[in-house]
This record gives structure tokens, C-alpha cells and sequence, in this order.
């Protein structure tokens, strides 16, 4: 079965490729099942494949597929190549699983649109590239994935191409990323010039031994290969373009702006993650950035009133969440968190997405209201994604993932007070705006009257993924409640555990072999799991008290209808902490200045004046044949003095 | 003999073609079409005659001991070897003037492309060219004939001559077929392109003596002229001759300023063989001349043309950004695309030689793809401001997909050919210049804004103004089509070309980084 897994990659590009060349002619029903069978049938084998890969070994040896030699000059030669380990397996079940429900999702929701084939062409060429990304076996393929995903979030952020709002929103996008990507591929050629090949286990294999923990070049690297991840994830200081990517039709924003795409920086990071070990000064960063990341974002998010803003904002938060982990070391738990994050906030994007569309295109939270009774449904399942979103504990997934991520924010070795500290501030915002969202959105005075009530083809997935928001949590359970490991173990397979001093210590008592550690080791073990309850229960109360604050806020308070107004703080929240006017001042208003001084070409200016100047002799010599007598003789007659003068005096 | 027919034979069909306009206008257009099929089908037989040949020298190449990067060992391959085609004749004896042609497998790649687009423009110009058909022809495929005579000819007299050939018609072509400003652009074109013609020839007359004199065999051919001995100084002027000509041909920054005069005023076909060939001639020359002739000064050279082709690189990107006549846009995205392949050649290795050639062919194919639609657009709407257009993929979906692509294209985005290209080239030029590789990655962003540019302002947005349009029809689409088949190839197995040009590569390579270890440096 493994054997197929060209196929999993095949079937999105090649349904893409039949509704672009055909789907014009085709009817919608024909270009819907096109477009949901692909992706359905790519789950499905991704199934088979991950049963088959995981039966025949339970090591997880990782399986090579090479198609074909893309490229090959002297030494630079990377295939069309698939690896599938237990990360991109991860990664693959995720991206074809979620990204089925939400095609399904999308038949119904999209049904009256102009473009109906050209939607699903782009939504399956983005799930294509998304699995060429996650399986690559080297990073230039790896880097025409990066790519692809985001030509095909630039395609349809635009997807309604007559708003010119929605065009540059798609823009901004795929500039903003660009910039990252740039970096990144800076970054690639450090690791071809010093490794000469870009096949990403032999570079992770060799560079612990040719380059020092902590030495220059390695945290170039690293950084560089950071600068990609922020740009793609949307991280600060390059997560502007997110907020405005909530143009687009809400499945895309599911798909691609909260399950997928998005997270590729934290795919990139947890696969490189050898060069960020050598680089403790840029895994550090991620962490930083992660941190910062999520308390920005958080509070940008409790001020927006769009509920897709409030979301997008929610996203960035909850992927800073996962830098944390990564910045920590926590591998496990950032790639944990990005499954049951992908399916929370896939279910919340397709929860607004059918309120916004039964409202007759009504993003304004302000607006809503009462909502709950009208839209069982979608009410219920949209509870179930804010509640693990917000991480309830106990009774949702987001609290176990979560929780392991703020808890080895503090126990980690690369952990820390301040770490933790944002963390837990962060746990308490989140629950703040998600509530808010719920009550504003959900309770309070109807203020406008739902048109429809979403069919089968939209509840389903609504109902699927609530099911996983609620049981995925179970699979990983913290050691001091029932210590479940099946993903961590599965996990670290390829990727590292974490390194919590606990481990290190029994690592460093299996070196020494000393008793004395090795009991210090157990006593670590011991007071940490102490330590770990009172960190669950801080964290625990931290969220209840947000759901608690939004509803003494927001529960049942007769808002206006209009735009609330805004003190100066507050709208500072508002726009973002306003790094959209920063960056507009500081690069973009000089480059369009540049570009407008000198549209005309200096340098072409000077090739003109050559030439004028050369038309203006040309006009002094033409002068002087003027037909006149007197003129030819006077000329005459002082040429004759020159030359005599010179004849004579030399 | 084979290659002087092909030439024959261009010239022969360009002939006819204005013959027979006497009676019909359809005729040129068939003949032309026919001759240039015929063409193609005589470079499609060298090429598929040729990779057998060309795996076993890669191979009997690979044996030998060659390292990663610069340091090549001497592998001594026979020069003779080198090439697939090879005919001489005596042309000018008492002047050591001879017709050698030949042809490896960088010249046949080039000879394929020629044969490509020329076949494109005869069928993008059946219906925009109305008067004077006949002529036009003659001068299309006189066009055609002079650039394959670039690409064969191992005299430099000749290749001179062919250099001229291919000049004077496409005067005519934009000054005869040309928009509202035509005269100024040709005249412009020829003044840039002839001064610097000349002195590249002065520059062959300079080498020619002085191979004369060192020798007592004074000669025009290529392999004797490589390794003559000559001071420092003296071949480092001989060599600017010929760059100078070569450099305003490629359109370095701050030679470029006719290009997008010549190309936003030509007719379409003028644009797409412009764009696609002539300024490709231009690389052609620095790698098969400049380089083997010149090593050592190009070397000298090297810092100052890779810091060019990274000034081009960006000033041509801010260029493209700020135009607002769509054809002008598409004219500096060159300028960008042309640094690019400088940077490459002066990096000195292989990975990115090969991504200048790879380069070569992917810009030809997406700029040549975005002239044809900036021409189709022209043609339905009589206007280029890009202010007039906007909203039009309702109107015309295959144009916006076709022009989607070739835009996409242009930013490199991973998947088509000119990615490969530019990520060889910075790869390979990362080795040789770290500041200026990172500085060129820049080139990535600025991309990105041009090219969204155009697909925003032309084909999404508000509709500004109601234009009722067609959109493509099925000869465009056959065009359109075949060059996204092409872009779209040549991002997912470029192995097909590089594979050819690896030992015409790996040679001049060779060339360039051995000769300065050589004693014939020396003062003479």
C-alpha cells in the first residue's frame, strides 16, 4: 500500500488540473464531486498508507518514494522525492482529513458563487502542494510546496477578484510571505554551499558534526529558516498579512488560514529541528516570538468585531502558542497542538462561515445575536470548538494540548518564568475573546433574522470536527492524569522528546551512573509532578476566569447594533497594535515614492540629453551654411590667419 | 552543410514570401509558416539525434575527476569533440575569412528556441499584420536567419556579419509595423545596437592582428583565436569591445534604456523575437566568446558585471513597478531578468552557467508569453495604459489564466522554468559573491510586486471601463498553450536541456578557470 503514496499527492493536483481545463463546461454537481471526491480519496489512502507504514514498522523507519530527478548539475540535485515519517504522516492525515470535511463543507457554501470550478481547482491545487511541502525529501521541493500554498492563498484570498479590498488583501499576502521566503532561501543556499546537497535527512544527519552548538553560521541558519516560518505562520513581526487574508470565502480561511497553511512554519521548524538545536540563541527566538506572538495577537483579538478578525487573530495567538513549544523544545506538544488546533479552529471558521453567510454576508459581531436557538447546529458545535479553543478543562482537547505546551514553557530546560508567565496570560485572553465571540455572536438580542438553515453538506463536517475537538485530546494525556503518550510516542519517533531537567538529569545519571543524581532524578520527577498540578489548576482557573469576565461583559448586554466606539487604546488593539501604519510609513509609502520619482528612467534621461546635445551642434554647424558671401569670406579669411599663424609661430 | 542550408533556407522562404505577396497576403503567411516548420523539423532531428552523443561525453566527462564548484581538473577533452555539427568552407581566403559553422549542444538548444518562437510569431502576426505582408515576412525570417547564424557561426567575421544581418530587418520591423512611436524606437534600437556592434568589431580586428602577429597566421576562427597570447591590458580592451556589444544586447543597467523603447514599440512578433532571442544572443556571445577568448580579463571583469547584473536585477524590477503602459512593464521585467544571467556567467561554475541557459530559454518562453497577450489585449482594446483595463477575467478567463501563469512565471514561482534558472544561478552565484547573491534575492520581492501588479490592474479589480472583448481564439490558444506546456516542462524536468549543455558548459567552465594558472599570460 505505502507504495502509493505518489497518489495521495496525485489526486489533488491532477481533480486541479481536470476543473481548470474542464471546468467550465462542467455542471456543478460533476465539479463538486471532482473537487471532494480527490480530497476524500486522498484521505482515504492516506489511511491505508499510514495503516500499512505503521504495521509493517513499528520503529518508524521512514519510507522514501523517488518519482523522478528533477534537477541535476554538479552535485545540486534534488528528486521529486516523498519521505513519510510519523511527522509528515501527521501532517498528511490532517491535510487530507480536514481538508475533505472542509471541501465537503464548501460544495453547499460555495453552490451560488460565479466560479464554482475554479474554487475547488485552487482549493485542490492548495492541498496538493500541501502535501508535496509536507512530504518533501528535500528542501527545494520542500520550497515549491512553501510556494504553491502560497500562490493558491493568494488565488483565493482573491477569490472574489471584483473587490479591488480583496486584491490587495491577496497581495499583501503573498508579498508579506515573500519576504520570509526570501530568507529562506538565503538560508538554503548556506546549507547547499556547506553541505552540497539539500536532501533534508542527510543535512540533519551531518550538521551536528561539522557545525559547532551555538557557531555563527549555524545560527544564520537557523534564523534565516525562522524568518520563512514567521513569514508563512504569520508570527510578529510579519503576521499583518493574516488578518486581512479573512477576505476570502471562509472555507479557505479554514483550510488554509487555520488548519494548514499557516502552520507550515512550525512543520519547518520541528523537521529542521537538529539546526535549531545547534542554534540556541535562534531556538530561543522562536520561542520569544512565539511569545510576543500571542499575548499581540490576543489582545488585537478582543477588540475586533469582525468575527473572522477575531478568529484570525486567534490563529496567530494560538500558532505562537505553538513556536513556544517549538522554542522550548517541546516538539511533541507544538505538533499536538497543531492537530487539535487544526480542528477546533477549522470547526470555529466553518461555524462563522455559516452564520456569516445565513446573514446575508455579516461579518459584524455587533450585528448578531440570539442566535443560538435559530442555529442548534452550528451553535452547539461552534460551544464545543470555543470551549477547546479557550481550553476548558478537562472536557476538551485544547486544554491537554495546551496545557503541555504552558507547562513545559516553565519545565522545560529551555523554559522560563517569563515564558510561562505569557503562557498563562495568553490562556486567560484567549478564553476573554473566544467568549466574547460566543456571546456577542450566539446570545443576546436577535438583531437580524438567519435566511436558511445549513443543510447536511455543512453540518456534517461541523459535527465531525467537533467530535475531534472534544475526544482528540485523549490520545495524550499529561503524566499526572493518566499519562496516555500515544502521540508523543509516536512523535518522537523522529523528533526528540523534550528536554525537561527531569530527563536530563536521568539522562546525565545514565552517563555519570552515580546513585546520587539518579535519586535527585527521581525526586525531580517527584516534586514535578506537584508542581505540574498547581501549574494545570493556575492554568485551568486562568481560563475560566476569562470565560467568567466575557460573561460578566459581554453576556446578555444590550449592545448597539452600530460600530462600538473606540477609545485611542482601544483602537490601537483594533488596527493590530497598528503595524499595518508602521510598515505603510517605513517601507511601503518609500518604495512607491521611489518608484514614482523615477518612472521615467534616469539613466534614459541622459541618453536623451546626448542626443539633444548633439541635435544642438547640429543646429550651430547648420547655421553657418547660410548662403551668405560675405560670411564664406570672412570665415575664409580668419581660417587663413589661424593657419597661418601656426605655420609660422611653430 | 546542414546548417548552412537551414540558413539558406530561411532566407529562401523570406524571399518567396515577399515574392508572392505580389498575389495573395494569405501566401507569405503560409509560406513563412511552412519554411519555419520545416526549420523546427531540421533542429528537432539534430536535437534528438544529438542526446545519445551527449550522454556519452556527459559520461565519459563524469569519469574524470571533477570536483564541486571551481576547481576543475584539466580533463584535456578534445575540442574537436565539442561539436555535434561542424561544417567549414572558404569564404574570404586571403583574409583568413572561412565559413565555419557549428553547432553543440548549446547552440542547438538555442536553434530550437529560435525555431519555436519563430514558428509563434508567424502566427501571431497572421492577423495583426495588415499591410505589407509580404515584406514583413522577408524580414521576419531574414530576423530568424541572421540570430541562427549567430548561434553557428565559429568566425567571428561571419558571426559579425550575422550579428549585422539580424539587426537591419528588425529596424524595418519596428519601424515599418511598429506603434504610435515607432521612428524614435527603431532609430534608438539601431544608434544602441550598431555603436556597440562596432566596437566589438573593432575589437575582433584588434584580436585578429594581434593573433597575426604572434603567430604569422592571421585568422578569424574561434578555436584558433582561443589562447592567444596577449598582454594584460590589451585583453582586457579587446574584451570590453566585445562586452560592450554584448552587454547592450542583454540590456545591462545602464545600457538598457533602448529596450523598452524598441519592445514597447514593435509589433508584437518584433517584441516575442526581441525579447526572446536578440537579447539572448547577447549571453550567447559572452559565453561562447567573451569567456573562452578572454579568461583572464573576465576574471578582471567579474566583480563589476555581477555587481551590473544585480544593479539590473533591481532597477529593473523598481522600473517594472512604477510603468503603467503594460507593454513598457513587461520590456523592464527583461532588464530584471537579464541581470540575472549576468550574475550567472560571471559566477564562474557550473550550477549557475547552467541556470543562465536554463534562463535563457525560461524568460524567452514567459515574457514571450506575456508580449503575446500584452499584443492580443492591444489588438481588442487599442490601448496598453494599464489604467484603462482592470476586472477583465470575467470578460476573458483563458487570457487571465494564460496571463496568471506567465506572471507566475516571471516572480519564480517554484514549478515553472524560470525558477530553476534563477535558483541555479543564485546557488551557483552564492559560491562566487555572498553580498551581492543576497542582495539579488531581493529580486524575489521586487518580483512579486511587479508581477501581482499586472494581474490586479489588467485582469482583477473593478470593472473600469466596459469593454466588450473575445477572448482567445483557437491559433491563440494554440500558441498560449504550447508555451505553458513549454514553461510548465521546463519547471519539472529541466534535466531535458541541462542535460544538453552540460558539456558545452562544463567546457567553457573549464576554460575560464584554468587559463589563469597558464604561463601564456605573460607579457608576450
Amino acid at each position: 500500500m505505502k507504495e502509493f503514496l505518489w497518489l495521495i499527492v496525485a489526486l489533488p493536483f491532477a481533480g486541479s488540473l481536470l476543473l481548470a481545463l474542464a471546468g467550465k463546461h462542467l455542471p456543478r454537481l460533476a465539479s463538486a464531486m471532482i473537487g471532494v471526491g480527490s480530497v476524500a480519496l486522498s484521505a482515504i489512502l492516506v489511511v491505508l498508507v499510514g495503516l500499512d507504514f505503521l504495521h509493517e514498522n513499528p520503529a518508524g523507519v521512514p519510507f522514501h518514494q523517488t518519482l523522478w530527478q528533477w534537477i541535476n548539475v554538479s552535485g545540486f540535485s534534488p528528486g521529486i522525492a516523498f519521505q513519510l515519517d510519523s511527522v509528515s504522516l501527521t501532517f498528511i492525515f490532517v491535510i487530507t482529513f480536514v481538508g475533505a470535511l472542509i471541501h465537503l463543507y464548501s460544495a453547499p457554501f460555495m453552490w451560488k458563487e460565479e466560479g464554482f470550478a475554479r474554487f475547488f481547482s485552487c482549493m485542490n491545487l492548495f492541498v496538493g502542494f500541501m502535501l508535496l511541502l509536507v512530504l518533501a525529501d528535500n528542501f527545494l521541493l520542500l520550497y515549491l510546496g512553501w510556494e504553491g500554498v502560497g500562490l493558491c492563498s493568494y488565488l483565493l484570498i482573491g477569490f472574489w477578484y471584483k473587490d479591488p479590498a480583496n486584491g490587495h488583501a491577496a497581495r499583501k499576502a503573498f508579498t508579506v510571505t515573500r519576504v520570509g521566503d526570501t530568507a529562506m532561501v538565503i538560508g538554503l543556499f548556506i546549507l547547499f554551499t556547506n553541505y552540497h546537497t539539500l536532501n533534508i535527512r542527510d543535512i540533519l544527519h551531518a550538521a551536528p558534526h561539522t557545525w559547532a552548538p551555538g557557531s555563527r553560521i549555524a545560527i544564520t541558519t537557523a534564523f534565516l529558516l525562522l524568518g520563512g516560518a514567521i513569514g508563512k505562520s504569520a508570527q510578529v513581526p510579519l503576521q499583518t498579512w493574516l488578518p486581512d487574508a479573512m477576505a476570502a470565502p471562509s472555507p479557505v480561511s479554514a483550510l488554509i488560514h487555520a488548519a494548514t497553511m499557516v502552520t507550515a512554519g512550525v512543520y519547518l521548524i520541528a523537521r529542521t529541528h537538529v539546526l535549531f538545536e545547534l542554534a540556541p540563541i535562534a531556538q530561543n527566538g522562536v520561542a520569544v516570538i512565539g511569545a510576543i506572538t500571542l499575548i499581540v495577537a490576543g489582545m488585537a483579538a478582543i477588540y475586533q468585531h469582525d468575527i473572522k478578525k477575531v478568529l484570525a487573530y486567534s490563529t496567530i495567538s494560538q500558532i505562537g502558542y505553538m513556536f513556544l513549544a517549538l522554542g522550548v523544545g517541546a516538539w511533541s506538544a507544538a505538533l499536538f497542538h497543531f492537530m487539535i488546533h487544526a480542528f477546533f479552529k477549522s470547526l470555529l471558521f466553518l461555524g462563522a462561515g455559516s452564520v456569516i453567510a445565513v446573514l446575508h454576508d455579516e461579518h459584524n459581531m455587533y450585528k448578531m445575536g440570539g442566535l443560538w436557538k435559530k442555529m442548534p447546529v452550528v451553535f452547539w458545535t461552534f460551544l464545543v470548538g470555543a470551549c477547546a479553543l479557550s481550553a476548558l478543562p478537562l472536557i476538551t482537547a485544547g486544554f491537554y494540548s495546551k496545557d503541555e505546551i504552558i507547562w513545559q514553557a516553565y519545565a522545560s530546560e529551555k523554559g522560563s518564568i517569563t515564558l510561562w508567565l505569557t503562557g498563562l496570560a495568553g490562556a486567560f485572553i484567549t478564553a476573554l475573546y473566544t467568549f466574547r465571540m460566543v456571546f456577542l455572536t450566539f446570545f443576546g438580542q436577535a438583531k437580524a433574522e438567519p435566511s436558511y438553515r445549513p443543510g447536511l453538506g455543512m453540518t456534517l463536517p461541523l459535527v465531525v470536527l467537533a467530535f475531534l475537538s472534544f475526544a482528540g485530546g485523549f490520545i495524550q494525556l499529561p503524566d499526572n492524569m493518566g499519562h496516555v503518550t500515544l502521540f508523543s510516542h509516536f512523535i518522537e519517533q523522529v523528533l526528540p522528546a523534550a528536554p525537561t531537567p527531569g530527563t536530563a538529569t536521568t539522562h546525565a545519571a545514565a552517563i555519570s551512573a552515580t546513585t546520587a543524581t539518579g535519586a535527585t532524578a527521581t525526586y525531580t520527577a517527584a516534586s514535578g509532578h506537584a508542581a505540574e498540578w498547581i501549574a494545570q489548576s493556575i492554568a485551568a482557573a486562568l481560563s475560566i476566569a476569562g470565560l467568567v469576565l466575557a460573561y460578566r461583559l459581554y453576556y446578555n448586554k444590550p449592545f448597539p447594533a452600530a460600530e462600538p466606539i473606540r477609545g485611542p487604546i482601544q483602537q490601537f488593539f483594533f488596527k493590530g497594535w497598528n503595524f499595518d501604519a508602521l510598515y505603510d510609513k517605513v517601507i511601503v509609502q518609500p518604495i512607491v515614492f521611489l518608484s514614482r520619482i523615477d518612472k521615467n528612467d534616469i539613466i534614459d534621461q541622459f541618453y536623451t540629453s546626448l542626443a539633444s546635445i548633439a541635435g544642438w551642434f547640429n543646429k550651430r554647424l547648420a547655421s553657418t551654411q547660410n548662403g551668405k558671401l560675405r560670411w564664406y569670406a570672412m570665415a575664409l579669411a580668419i581660417g587663413t590667419v589661424i593657419t597661418l599663424t601656426i605655420l609660422l609661430c611653430t | 552543410m546542414i546548417l548552412a542550408w537551414t540558413i539558406f533556407l530561411l532566407m529562401g522562404t523570406g524571399l518567396l514570401a515577399w515574392l508572392v505577396s505580389r498575389w495573395s497576403d494569405t501566401l507569405p503567411r503560409i509560406i513563412s509558416l511552412a519554411g519555419i516548420l520545416l526549420f523546427l523539423g531540421i533542429v528537432l532531428c539534430l536535437w534528438f539525434r544529438h542526446p545519445a552523443g551527449a550522454v556519452r561525453l556527459a559520461k565519459a566527462a563524469s569519469q574524470l575527476p571533477i570536483g564541486n564548484g571551481a576547481n576543475y581538473a584539466p580533463s584535456g577533452a578534445p575540442a574537436a569533440g565539442q561539436w555535434i555539427v561542424h561544417y567549414t568552407h572558404s569564404w574570404m581566403p586571403s583574409f583568413g575569412i572561412r565559413i565555419i559553422l557549428a553547432a553543440d549542444g548549446l547552440s542547438l538548444l538555442m536553434l530550437l528556441l529560435t525555431a519555436f518562437l519563430g514558428v509563434l510569431s508567424v502566427l501571431v502576426s497572421w492577423k495583426e499584420i495588415k499591410s505589407r505582408v509580404g515584406f514583413f515576412y522577408f524580414n521576419l525570417l531574414f530576423i530568424l536567419a541572421g540570430i541562427t547564424g549567430v548561434f553557428v557561426s565559429l568566425d567571428l567575421f561571419l558571426f559579425y556579419f550575422s550579428w549585422e544581418v539580424m539587426l537591419i530587418p528588425m529596424y524595418f520591423l519596428i519601424s515599418i509595423w511598429g506603434y504610435e512611436n515607432r521612428t524614435y524606437a527603431a532609430g534608438k534600437f539601431f544608434l544602441f545596437t550598431q555603436a556597440s556592434g562596432l566596437l566589438m568589431f573593432l575589437a575582433i580586428l584588434g584580436l585578429y592582428f594581434v593573433h597575426g602577429r604572434s603567430t604569422g597566421i592571421y585568422t578569424f576562427d574561434y578555436e584558433a583565436l582561443k589562447g592567444t597570447l596577449m598582454s594584460r591590458p590589451a585583453a582586457f580592451l579587446l574584451m570590453l569591445g566585445f562586452a560592450a556589444a554584448f552587454l547592450v544586447k542583454l540590456s545591462t543597467v545602464p545600457f538598457h534604456s533602448w529596450l523598452p523603447d524598441a519592445h514597447t514599440q514593435a509589433p508584437t512578433a518584433g517584441s516575442v523575437l526581441l525579447a526572446g532571442l536578440l537579447l539572448k544572443t547577447g549571453a550567447y556571445g559572452l559565453i561562447r566568446f567573451v569567456l573562452p577568448l578572454f579568461p583572464q580579463a573576465s576574471h578582471q571583469f567579474a566583480p563589476a558585471a555581477m555587481f551590473l547584473g544585480v544593479v539590473s536585477i533591481l532597477y529593473g524590477a523598481k522600473l517594472a513597478y512604477a510603468q503603467t503602459d503594460l507593454k513598457r512593464l513587461v520590456a523592464y521585467i527583461s532588464v530584471s531578468h537579464m541581470g540575472f544571467i549576468l550574475l550567472g556567467i560571471y559566477a564562474f561554475n557550473e550550477l549557475a552557467m547552467q541556470g543562465v541557459i536554463m534562463q535563457m530559454v525560461a524568460h524567452a518562453i514567459s515574457t514571450g508569453g506575456l508580449f503575446i497577450i500584452v499584443g492580443a489585449l492591444h489588438d481588442r482594446i487599442q490601448t496598453r495604459e494599464i489604467g484603462q483595463m482592470g476586472g477583465l477575467w470575467t470578460q476573458v478567463p483563458k487570457m487571465g489564466i494564460m496571463g496568471l501563469l506567465f506572471v507566475l512565471a516571471s516572480l519564480g514561482l517554484p514549478g515553472l522554468g524560470n525558477f530553476i534558472a534563477e535558483i541555479l544561478i543564485l546557488t551557483g552565484s552564492f559560491a562566487a559573491s555572498k553580498t551581492l547573491t543576497v542582495i539579488a534575492a531581493a529580486g524575489f520581492i521586487a518580483a512579486t510586486l511587479y508581477a501581482l501588479r499586472i494581474m490586479q490592474k489588467v485582469f482583477y479589480g473593478a470593472v473600469l471601463k466596459k469593454w466588450t472583448i473575445t477572448d482567445f481564439g483557437l491559433r491563440e490558444m494554440i500558441v498560449m498553450g504550447s508555451l505553458a506546456i513549454v514553461i510548465i516542462w521546463l519547471g519539472l524536468f529541466p534535466n531535458s536541456i541541462l542535460n544538453a549543455t552540460q558539456q558545452t558548459v562544463r567546457g567553457v567552465i573549464e576554460q575560464v578557470n584554468i587559463m589563469p594558472n597558464m604561463p601564456q599570460n605573460a607579457n608576450r
